[in-house]
């Protein structure tokens, strides 16, 4: 490459390669495999071998006089777990109450997501000046840094000084005096916080696959003489099941694990309404450093994950196949 | 074509060789060792210039480079964690002396026994109260006190003189001078506090419940419901409710520097902290003239049994790593930052207090208000429980604390009743996991 006085043999004679040097190639039926196989082992790598180590650590008594030689530690055999799920002590109650908060957060911050991404993406459907500044708008919450996005909610909602308060208050709605991040209002202010985030991932995705509707179909409805709200729930609503059924999954995946809202939003101290389940996990693994618990609430949790999971897709490819 | 390749391959070769043997350069190279300093003043810049200007001395008397990285308080413990847990990490450490039996549990550090210890001048060179703070009773520290904290309460001068309220000395003048200096109207309250802080909740319970004559950790474990306890903590909790001294607001502060912001800004006269927050109220712009200081006052006479517990022992500590390959450097290095001259520099710039006690030959730790602080780190200091679970009964009963300052704030009544079943569930919850 650097040599220009001669040009290198192997650049200016380039006879074709005799038969006999042909270069190994894969048979039809190894290539797929060959190609998946790197991200495989990757997955494995990242993934699956740390799961599996947590699974490992939950069956362990892991606390802090065994850390630092924790493939040593003592086995509890199933003791986490039955400790976990013990509903008549506190942790068991308290876990059970942050899946409940978890459960509830993640009903509620999905269903706005959702039909905020609905109602959005309907609505820039049609082309008109300025959409393509609305649809940029509207991803500013997601292309945010969540760090970013739950500070700037936290100082909205704080009571002291905060914009949400004096908005109310001077509208006169609210004395101005309300806690948003205390008590059974920071439940509110979580699912505010993570929908503000999340809607515009629905928005996107929904966007997407709106564009991939034909435009005739609802030319044809049209004439037919059906009526906006019939033609989303006879066409639009239908031809997006596909997208909906991973959509939906995956932003319910999403906020079940959610873990930065909360810990952004509430330093530490995170209220008991807004305790989702892995900040309850991290509690009680980094704080109280019983790392054993913590990994058998973990496994629990990825548990009812994959049930719920399989359940939905189960369910939900039935019901596409029925329609 | 194969040129191209094999000086991609080359080049990619010489990298990697370079970013490997960079590393183990380092990592081998005996005159190196590593240092995880804990953020002591304004920010980690601040403390890197402080820091380096005395580890140049160090480096010029025994030819050890240090390495230092500062690392903030959120990260620390975890931190630590995990170098414990995969015995990769620095020489030495920096760590939270309420962490001390905690990590004294893993094994992770190196134990000063009587034999080291003369290293260092022996026990009893450093304050015996710091001392207490270094690992469970009865058993060898294994970590050794670096910068020494305790507990005042700080006033604004300007606010009490227009009141013509003299700085109290005891409970109730406490309390009523708080009461003179609050008009919700004008949004000025007598004191304010971190609410929200679960460590900051935990340190008064600790305090109070001194006073009133009672361990909250006892030989039995936790016992956080009895009668002086939840008196305890309800003399803090009136502050709110009963006494109406502090804003409600005040509920949702979750650290002491965001409560500081409150005194600086005039909306308060009081905050109780301990000496580390004086940095951030200068850099809030209150002047040292502005404020006073005095000792948290106790009530007197005290309740029977009860002792005057005006702070836990509070500061941070250093260790060495029983890992590391390099322990008397290591060593040198603790010797060096406990040494009479530095203790006295380096305490100085951070605005904290020595821990040893020829250190206080210095006059600038003299002066009205260091005496303060350092009478009550010296004389009225009790160790917060050396327990390996100190992290679990600091969670526990501050975060009780946390929500019933949260009920009081949204406007519910909060009976004794009640304090007494919070506090029995944050027993349980740290009985439960083995507390």
């Amino acid at each position: 490459m650097t040599s220009t006085a001669a040009p290198s043999p192997a650049s200016t004679a380039a006879p074709p390669e005799p038969p006999a040097r042909r270069r190994w190639s894969p048979s039809r039926r190894m290539l797929p495999y060959l190609l998946v196989a790197p991200a495989l082992c990757f997955e494995l790598l990242v993934h699956l071998l740390p799961m599996l180590g947590g699974l490992y650590m939950s069956l362990l008594e892991l606390t802090q006089f065994y850390l630092r030689d924790w493939l040593n530690a003592p086995l509890a055999g199933v003791a986490n777990f039955s400790f976990a799920l013990d509903f008549n002590s506190a942790v068991g109650v308290t876990l059970l109450r942050s899946f409940a908060v978890t459960a509830g957060f993640s009903v509620l911050t999905v269903g706005l997501s959702w039909l905020l991404g609905v109602f959005a993406a309907t609505l820039l459907q049609r082309s008109f000046r300025g959409r393509a500044v609305l649809r940029t708008l509207f991803l500013v919450p997601y292309a945010l840094p969540v760090y970013t996005a739950a500070m700037i909610w936290k100082f909205l909602l704080d009571q002291d000084d905060g914009m949400v308060n004096a908005t109310l208050g001077g509208l006169g709605l609210t004395d101005g005096q309300t806690f948003w991040l205390l008590g059974d209002n920071a439940f509110l202010a979580t699912v505010a916080t993570a929908t503000w985030r999340l809607w515009p991932f629905a928005f996107l995705v929904l966007m997407a696959g709106m564009q991939s509707i034909p435009h005739d179909v609802y030319e044809s409805a049209t004439v037919d003489g059906a009526g906006l709200w019939q033609q989303f729930r006879s066409i639009t609503l239908p031809m997006l099941r596909p997208v909906n059924q991973v959509l939906v999954l995956v932003l319910f995946l999403w906020t079940f694990n959610d873990f930065n809202v909360p810990y952004i939003l509430f330093d530490k101290s995170v209220p008991n309404a807004a305790n989702l389940l892995s900040i309850h996990i991290y509690n009680n693994s980094f704080i109280t450093w019983n790392f054993g618990l913590g990994s058998a609430m973990s496994t629990l949790l990825l548990l009812f994950l994959l049930v719920v999971t399989a359940g939905y897709l189960a369910f939900t490819s039935r019901r596409m196949k029925d329609a | 074509m194969i040129k191209r390749s094999l000086a991609a391959v080359s080049l990619i070769a010489t990298l990697l060789a370079g970013t490997l043997t960079g590393c183990a350069g380092s990592a081998e190279d005996p005159n190196t060792i590593t240092y995880w300093a804990s953020n002591q003043g304004e920010s980690a810049e601040q403390d890197m210039e402080i820091l380096h200007d005395e580890l140049a001395q160090f480096t010029a008397q025994t030819g050890i480079k240090v390495n230092v990285e500062v690392i903030g308080w959120s990260d620390l413990l975890n931190r630590i964690l995990g170098a414990a847990t995969s015995g990769v990490g620095p020489d030495v450490v920096n760590l939270g002396n309420t962490w001390a039996a905690s990590l004294q549990a893993t094994g992770a550090f190196v134990p000063f026994d009587d034999a080291l210890m003369q290293r260092f001048g022996g026990r009893d060179r450093f304050l015996a109260s710091s001392m207490s703070s270094t690992g469970m009773a009865g058993q060898v520290p294994t970590s050794l006190p670096l910068y020494g904290l305790s507990y005042g309460v700080f006033y604004n001068k300007k606010l009490f003189a227009e009141a013509g309220v003299a700085p109290p000395r005891t409970w109730d003048e406490f309390v009523a001078a708080a009461e003179r200096l609050t008009d919700p109207a004008r949004n000025r309250w007598g004191l304010t506090v971190a609410g929200a802080s679960y460590t900051e909740n935990s340190h008064f319970a600790f305090m109070f419940a001194r006073w009133e004559g009672v361990d909250l950790i006892t030989r039995n474990g936790p016992e956080f419901d009895s009668p002086g306890a939840v008196a305890a903590v309800q003399r803090y909790l009136d502050l709110m409710s009963t006494q109406k001294v502090v804003s409600p607001g005040d509920a949702e502060e979750g650290n002491t520097s965001s409560a500081a912001e409150d005194f600086t800004d005039g909306n308060a006269a009081m905050l109780i902290a301990q000496n580390s927050v004086i940095p951030t109220l200068q850099d809030n712009g209150m002047s040292e003239d502005a404020y006073g200081v005095v000792r948290l006052p106790a009530p007197d006479p005290l309740p029977p049994g009860g002792t005057p517990a005006l702070s836990h022992v509070a500061g941070s500590n250093i260790a060495v790593f029983a890992d590391s390959p390099k322990r008397e450097q290591a060593l040198k290095l603790v010797e060096f930052l406990t040494s009479k001259d530095i203790q006295a520099s380096l305490n100085k710039k951070y605005g904290t207090l020595p821990v040893v006690t020829d250190a206080y030959d210095d006059p600038a730790f003299h002066t009205e208000e260091d005496a303060v602080f350092s009478d009550v780190l010296a004389n009225y200091s009790e160790p917060a429980p050396m327990i390996p679970t100190e992290a679990h009964f600091e969670t526990t009963v501050g975060s009780a604390m946390r929500d019933l300052f949260a009920e009081i704030a949204t406007g519910r009544q909060v009976t004794t009743d009640d304090v007494r079943a919070a506090l029995a569930d944050a027993e349980q919850k740290m009985r439960g996991t083995g507390g």
